[in-house]
């Protein structure tokens, strides 16, 4: 209980925020890569975050105990390839063009994926924020009557 | 050895339940579908101070003895609340980050007062044990 749980919780939120930064970088890594078969094509990776409730899978927890029934912070269940269609471009001369003369290319959207990854980094950093609080709290509970 | 702390030993214990709350809060702020929860403060310490408050048991209507009965609660538990958002986005997250951490750091510093009050009874009794 206490401040000791909220270090498991903003290193689970930092940890999610780190995949999900992870598939980013693989994301726009990855924006140009043709394959000559449009299924083995790269598709835009996304993750889905979940909340944790670790204890509450433990016998005889419900809801309510000494936590007032805090989640254990947040964790990626799955990583999931998106579903939009791939961008065809009309490309005759490409090595890769199929026999109509178009190339498949991911369906990544740039602007999206940088958009995300600032939500990304700014949650990193509000869960570093929080981290940094509760160490300071937690020494000041450490340094407790020696004054 | 109540007394000698007063309230002050349930409020460390609430604003370090507090501040998990609301640590949990951001750390799903981009969890689809979480919502945002928060201590009615001083309701949760109404019910840590009152006397005889330890667990209450929700009454649950049981038509048969082999019903579950109703779940027993911390009064900590009871003052847990969902926030109402003002913004709730489309994928039904209720977390509104900077809320959040004005939240958490308000919490912190009243935190830290109360960790100054500790302390100050602390000294006061130890010179009290030295006498000079």
């Amino acid at each position: 209980m206490g401040l000791n749980t909220i270090f498991d919780i903003a290193a689970s939120g930092m940890s999610a925020q780190s995949i999900r930064m992870n598939t980013l970088s693989s994301n726009l890594a990855n924006a140009e890569s043709v394959s000559s078969n449009s299924n083995e094509t790269y598709r835009a990776k996304h993750p889905i975050f979940s909340t944790a409730y670790t204890q509450a899978l433990s016998p005889g927890y419900f809801f309510g105990d000494e936590n007032g029934g805090a989640g254990q912070g947040v964790e990626v269940v799955d990583i999931i390839e998106s579903q939009a269609p791939l961008q065809l471009r009309y490309q005759p001369d490409h090595p890769m063009a199929d026999e109509a003369g178009y190339v498949a290319y991911p369906n990544v959207n740039v602007v999206e994926e940088m958009a995300d990854m600032i939500s990304a980094s700014r949650s990193f950093q509000n869960n570093v924020d929080v981290l940094d609080t509760a160490k300071t709290l937690l020494s000041r509970v450490i340094t407790l009557g020696q004054r | 050895m109540d007394s000698i702390f007063g309230v002050h030993e349930q409020a460390l214990m609430l604003r370090s339940q507090r501040a998990q709350l609301i640590a949990n809060n951001i750390a799903n702020a981009d969890t689809p579908g979480f919502k945002a929860r928060d201590l009615d403060f001083r309701a949760a310490l109404d019910q840590a101070t009152s006397a005889g408050s330890q667990t209450q048991r929700v009454s649950v209507f049981r038509s048969h003895p082999r019903h579950v009965r109703g779940l027993e609660m911390t009064p900590v538990s009871l003052a847990v609340s969902y926030r109402v958002a003002e913004q709730p986005s489309l994928d039904g997250n209720t977390v509104d980050t900077h809320v959040e951490k004005s939240q958490y750091m308000t919490n912190a510093l009243y935190m830290q007062a109360t960790l100054r009050f500790l302390d100050d009874r602390i000294s006061g009794i130890k010179s009290a044990f030295r006498g000079d």
